[in-house]
């Protein structure tokens, strides 16, 4: 049948499994508009700004497992949407971005919103392509989606040329594939298995490192399984939140630059590190010379090019994380390890004492007691998609995570200005379920543009502006690392409940601790969006905190009589 | 250390780009490198000696991998192989010099493809070392330009370089 390449476009979007795009139209891109309407299976989320529809389709697919599809047009579109790329390719999210692109006679001539948009992208994707002609836009897609969820997932970008869109040709749905680059998802072998068995079996201290890897490879039932018969305590890290309830006696909660302290002593006292699915991240690791020293390490990894980047390891486990984790189980050997436990049952019991749940407030609000009330009144059940700062800190401590992809936040990048945007993508994913944006409120001005798309789509999305009035953490370097000198971090914002209110969204003002959990129910009530706007202590610092490069266990902690004032 | 790294790779445009942008963002270090075509119609062949002292051959041969038009990667370092590298030597050379020269080229199996008044053109074939040898005796006459192609590899006898 004779179609354009427009139509084939959608129509191999829609063969792909794909029912929702998060968009902006413009002139290169104008003809696949105009065969949209013709596809109404797909609904077309109308963003206010690229980066927005990059970090929607991110979010959908984080919530989802599916591929996220973003489309922009060439030019400032899609230079638009390349931070929203960046940010899928760093946490691996499997997306697809297509962009229009001038007609392939002006490649190259400077022609109006022409743009290398394959070369800017292309350390920034998993892989991209350029199409010219119709006939090979089915096929282009098709192996965009393949690319994308193949392996360790991540972003890939069909650029496609005006006069491509246009013409006409038989649509041919590629029944097959030709990629010999992707190679089949390897299996660790018997031998392999087996000596990664007898290191465990020899192993007194031991600790698994769990990270993005549990959810992508939905391996939560597994790690579960896997730990509990080696008797292992699990740590995670910031995107591994989720991936193991935070409920369950062998979860310790979050390692790393803002992970518990006594976590991070376990990881540098433990004599044998699981790492499942995570990569050894600076964050995480600390100082890599005085990392982890008396312990053997198991890296299982689907990333061949991950293993040893950061940490030599002792066994490699190359494979899906879930396959590979339900061949281990079998063959090791039901273990406990009551004295390991205990002792870092008493570092948890130290760190409790410091916890600022335990100190009283003084009349003030703490951004850790709203998040804290927030967990409390949603049950932990609510998708919180934090954006980045101290609230994504704060929210990764005191949100205790029970079930995988609820947590969505923008780990590797660290880009301020996700959590509105991919929230939106998040709830188009997951309708029924409950969404909380956690936003800081320099991150929030970023990408606000969006609460627009949330009212054009009638989402019931909840929004807490945890508002200090400073780049939160980067005040926070300022004073632990510069002196205080506060360069460039007090920051005025707009009035948000006047804001979220000339959007048609209702809003609230918190200033005191008490009028936490009743505000977020009546927000929770309404059936409507809502935002909050959480007024808390200007200068509160995220403790504990490994320093930039320095040892893993050298943190700095909370006072632990610390004076609580504003 | 250097490694020989030899890729079978689609052939599609913008493909050395991917290889170079992955060197770059990664500061692995390339010595030199060659494409050509293979045997195989739509597949390039690519021979990449890169400079392992600050990242493991085994991290670049994974992270090539990774390249979507890469079918295969090999690591052939260790591995029996021909290697050449060709050079073309423009070398200063009065007439009355000629004979010598091309005698000197003569022992590395090289020979003089072009004359002009002062310069002779050399060119030689041959592994890397001896390519080396040959530049180094011409060098106190006066090399006025040389071009040397990079190494290409391939495995001896009956064992594929790529299976």
């Amino acid at each position: 049948m004779q179609m354009t390449g427009a139509q084939i476009l959608w129509e191999s979007l829609v063969r792909e499994g794909t029912d929702v795009v998060f968009g902006y139209p413009g002139g290169a891109i104008l003809p696949a508009y105009d065969a949209m309407l013709d596809f109404p299976m797909i609904h077309h989320v109308l963003v206010r700004h690229e980066q927005g529809a990059a970090h929607m389709a991110d979010g959908y697919a984080r919530a989802s497992g599916k591929v996220g599809v973003a489309v922009a047009t060439s030019g400032p579109g899609a230079t638009n949407l390349t931070t929203g790329i960046a940010n899928a390719m760093l946490d691996s999210v499997p997306t697809v971005f297509i962009t229009g692109q001038v007609s392939s006679h002006l490649i190259g001539s400077d022609a109006f919103q022409e743009t290398d948009v394959t070369g800017i992208t292309l350390p920034i994707t998993k892989h991209n392509s350029i199409v010219t002609k119709a006939s090979d836009v089915a096929r282009s897609i098709r192996e965009a989606f393949a690319i994308a969820r193949h392996g360790r997932p991540g972003p890939v970008l069909v650029d496609i040329c005006k006069d491509a869109q246009q013409g006409k040709t038989d649509f041919v749905w590629p029944e097959t594939l030709n990629l010999p680059g992707l190679h089949a998802t390897p299996v660790p072998s018997a031998k392999e298995l087996e000596r990664a068995a007898e290191l465990i079996a020899r192993a007194e201290r031991p600790l698994i490192l769990a990270g993005h890897g549990v959810l992508k490879s939905g391996a939560t039932q597994a790690l579960l399984a896997f730990a509990e018969k080696t008797g292992t305590p699990v740590a995670l890290t910031l995107l591994g939140l989720g991936g193991f309830p935070a409920s369950h006696p062998l979860s310790l909660g979050m390692m790393g630059m803002h992970g518990e302290a006594f976590v991070n002593a376990a990881i540098q006292r433990a004599d044998l590190l699981l790492a499942f699915g995570m990569r050894f991240d600076d964050r995480v690791t600390g100082n890599l010379k005085t990392y982890a020293l008396t312990a053997k390490k198991i890296h299982v990894e689907i990333d061949a090019s991950e293993v040893g980047k950061n940490v030599a390891v002792d066994v490699a486990l190359l494979g899906d994380l879930r396959a590979t984790l339900e061949a281990l189980t079998p063959i090791v050997a039901p273990a406990k390890h009551d004295a390991w436990q205990r002792e870092i049952g008493e570092g948890r019991a130290q760190t409790k004492a410091r916890d600022i749940l335990h100190q009283p407030d003084g009349g003030n609000l703490y951004a850790a007691h709203v998040i804290h009330d927030l967990w409390e009144a949603t049950r932990g059940e609510a998708i919180v998609v934090s954006d980045v700062g101290q609230h994504q800190m704060f929210e990764a401590q005191y949100y205790a995570h029970e079930r995988p992809r609820t947590l969505i936040t923008s780990g590797g990048l660290g880009t301020m200005g996700f959590a509105l945007p991919a929230a939106i993508g998040a709830k188009m994913a997951r309708p029924e379920a409950e969404v909380w944006v956690v936003a800081g409120d320099g991150g929030f001005q970023m990408t606000q543009c969006e609460l627009a798309t949330l009212q054009q789509e009638k989402l019931d999305i909840k929004i807490a502006v945890v508002n200090n009035g400073f780049l939160g953490m980067v005040r926070q370097w300022q004073e632990f690392f510069y002196d205080k000198r506060y360069a460039a971090t007090p920051m005025l914002s707009p009035d948000f409940v006047k804001l979220a209110e000339a959007y048609g969204i209702a809003a609230h003002r918190v200033t005191k601790r008490d009028e936490v959990l009743p505000t977020v129910d009546v927000a929770r009530k309404s059936g409507q969006p809502a935002l909050i706007d959480f007024r808390v202590v200007k200068e509160e610092a995220v403790y504990p905190m490994v320093p930039a490069g320095a040892n893993l266990d050298a943190m700095i902690r909370r006072p632990a009589n610390e004076e609580v004032t504003a | 250390m250097k490694h020989t790294l030899v890729a079978r790779v689609q052939d599609q445009p913008g493909v050395l780009n991917r290889v170079a942008s992955l060197f770059r963002r990664r500061a692995f270090n390339i010595e030199s490198l060659t494409v050509g075509h293979s045997e195989v119609p739509d597949f390039s062949r690519m021979t990449i000696v890169v400079d392992t002292a600050r990242v493991p051959a085994r991290l670049v041969e994974e992270n090539l991998r990774k390249l979507v038009p890469i079918a295969e990667v090999r690591d052939v370092t260790d591995l029996p192989t021909v290697d050449r590298d060709l050079a073309l030597i423009k070398v200063r050379c009065a007439a009355n010099e000629r004979a010598e020269i091309a005698q000197l080229a003569e022992i590395f199996r090289g020979k003089i493809v072009d004359v002009a008044q002062d310069s002779v053109i050399v060119e030689v074939t041959g592994d890397s070392e001896k390519v080396d040898g040959l530049v180094e005796l011409l060098k106190p006459r006066g090399i006025q330009e040389m071009v040397r192609t990079g190494k290409v590899a391939m495995l001896r006898g009956t064992a594929a370089s790529q299976n």
